[in-house]
């Protein structure tokens, strides 16, 4: 039996009516037609699908939209006029951190997360971090490098 | 794939989900907490419950007590919230390094620490560090309350002593004293993945512990939780523990492992007993 749902979506208030099964990542591409979030696995393992749930990367395959009840969701299409992800988009194609895609906006969302929450991170620590979000394409290299361009970018901005 | 049909509830008490759990007649109901092990069962259709209980909201469950002696974490406090120092640390360090060694930040950020031992895949991280840090249990039935060492709850692969009317509301961890040593070491290929062999030890001389666990094994994790005169005497590890006496103790436990896996098990056990050596 269907249940209704209230929650923010990228600032918006909706409230929905929703089959118990149906995962968030569904609920976000299909119902709410915000397709940036990808799904590969439909398991949790390869971070495809992160979204941000109340201020925290999540993976929206494995968390059901039915409990997602009250809470505030964040998916790629809510940081286009965000400064840090527009560091890291940059940053991103500038150091070849993307080639099909598919990835990305997972990869995006956790590095972010990562830029806020460990400041000083150094590589080492970068890809520990990030070895819950698997990339086919890039060899991750690129993907590092970005990252770690934009860490050193904004400590020398707030050095000034 | 996607999750067969269920049916979902989200009680407000432990009493509501209890009678939820107890009161489905033929339905198949299943507590969901954080969902990073059950969602994806359910989505590959390993599992199929006809209702789902969601436990997170419940107060009871989501508490944080110093009770003198034990730090009682409720059933639904999240790994990230231990990794990040948001709940006091009891144990010189070793609850929120366990707790950051566990998958990755976007599943610590929602699994439970009472959804892993609840759930008793002997590969995960919490059934072997708890039960190495003599933790207990605390379950909630519809006849009462009781508490459970979480080296005894879990019986086997997946399979604990609760019954399907019950609910684990909370995990007591005992306070170590200021000189307890504590040694960890999780063989995994990935960095987040789970353990291909765990070896845990706690030496806590002024409580008089000296508790060896080999974990991630096909059993539930194995406890010598009178490991002092294996360790050396008068049980502050020393050179006598060296791979072979690890490979001895390995062999003694109902592991169900061959002849590799006890090996890679022994290393474990002997490069956690090395880090309380130092
Ligand atoms: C990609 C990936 C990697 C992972 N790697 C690791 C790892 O390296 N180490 C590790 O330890 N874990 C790992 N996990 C598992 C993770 O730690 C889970 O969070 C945890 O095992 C289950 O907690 P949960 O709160 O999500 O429980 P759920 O998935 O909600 O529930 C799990 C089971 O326990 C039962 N249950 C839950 N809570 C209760 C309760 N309070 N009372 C009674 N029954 C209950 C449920 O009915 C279900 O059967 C990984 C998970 C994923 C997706
Ligand atoms: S699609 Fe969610 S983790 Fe792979
Ligand atoms: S860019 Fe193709 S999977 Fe990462």
């Amino acid at each position: 039996m269907k249940k209704t749902v209230n929650l923010t979506i990228n600032g918006r208030s909706v409230t929905a009516e929703v089959e118990p099964r149906t995962h968030l990542a569904d609920f976000l591409r299909d119902d709410q037609r915000l397709t940036g979030t990808h799904l590969g696995c439909e398991h949790g393992v390869c971070g495809a699908c992160t979204v941000i749930m109340d201020g925290e990367p999540v993976r929206s395959c494995i968390n059901f939209a039915v409990a997602c009840d009250g809470t505030d969701v964040r998916t790629i299409e809510d940081f286009d006029d965000d400064e840090l992800m527009a560091h890291l988009r940059q940053a991103f194609t500038e150091e070849h951190g993307l080639q099909c895609g598919y990835c990305t906006p997972g990869m995006l969302i956790m590095a972010r997360d990562i830029i806020a929450r460990l400041p000083d991170a150094d590589e080492s620590r970068i890809r520990l971090e990030l070895s819950g979000n698997l990339c086919r394409c890039t060899g991750y290299v690129g993907i590092v490098r970005a990252i770690r361009r934009v860490l050193a970018e904004r400590k020398e901005v707030a050095s000034v | 794939m996607k999750a067969a049909k269920f049916d979902y509830e989200r009680p407000a008490d432990l009493d509501g989900a209890l009678r939820l759990l107890g009161g489905g007649g033929d339905v198949y109901a299943k507590v969901l907490a954080g969902g990073q092990s059950l969602g994806p069962m359910l989505n590959l259709r390993l599992a199929q419950p006809g209702l789902l209980v969601d436990v997170t909201r419940i107060p009871e469950l989501t508490r944080v007590e110093d009770d003198g002696e034990a730090l009682v974490l409720g059933a639904c406090v999240t790994h990230a919230m231990i990794e990040d120092g948001k709940v006091p640390d009891v144990t010189g360090g070793a609850l929120p390094s366990v707790a950051g060694a566990i998958a990755y930040r976007g599943v610590r950020n929602r699994g439970t620490i009472g959804g892993s031992v609840a759930h008793a895949d002997p590969a995960a991280d919490w059934p072997t560090a708890l039960s190495a840090l003599g933790a207990e249990a605390v379950v909630r039935g519809p006849s009462g309350s009781r508490t459970v060492p979480v080296s005894e709850f879990i019986v086997g692969v997946f399979e604990t002593v609760m019954g399907e009317d019950e609910i684990l509301e909370a995990i007591r961890i005992p306070k170590l004293s200021a000189d307890a040593r504590w040694g960890y070491y999780k063989v995994c290929r990935k960095p987040g993945e789970f353990a291909d062999a765990i070896g845990a030890v706690l030496v806590d001389a002024e409580h008089s512990v000296h508790r060896l666990v080999i974990g991630a094994t096909n059993a539930a994790p194995v406890t010598i939780a009178d490991a002092a005169e294996v360790l050396g005497g008068n049980g502050v590890p020393g050179a006598s523990f060296d791979l072979d006496a690890a490979r001895r103790l390995v062999d003694g436990a109902d592991t169900n492992l061959d002849d590799m896996e006890r090996h890679i098990h022994a290393v474990a056990l002997k490069r956690a007993v090395e880090q309380v050596a130092k």
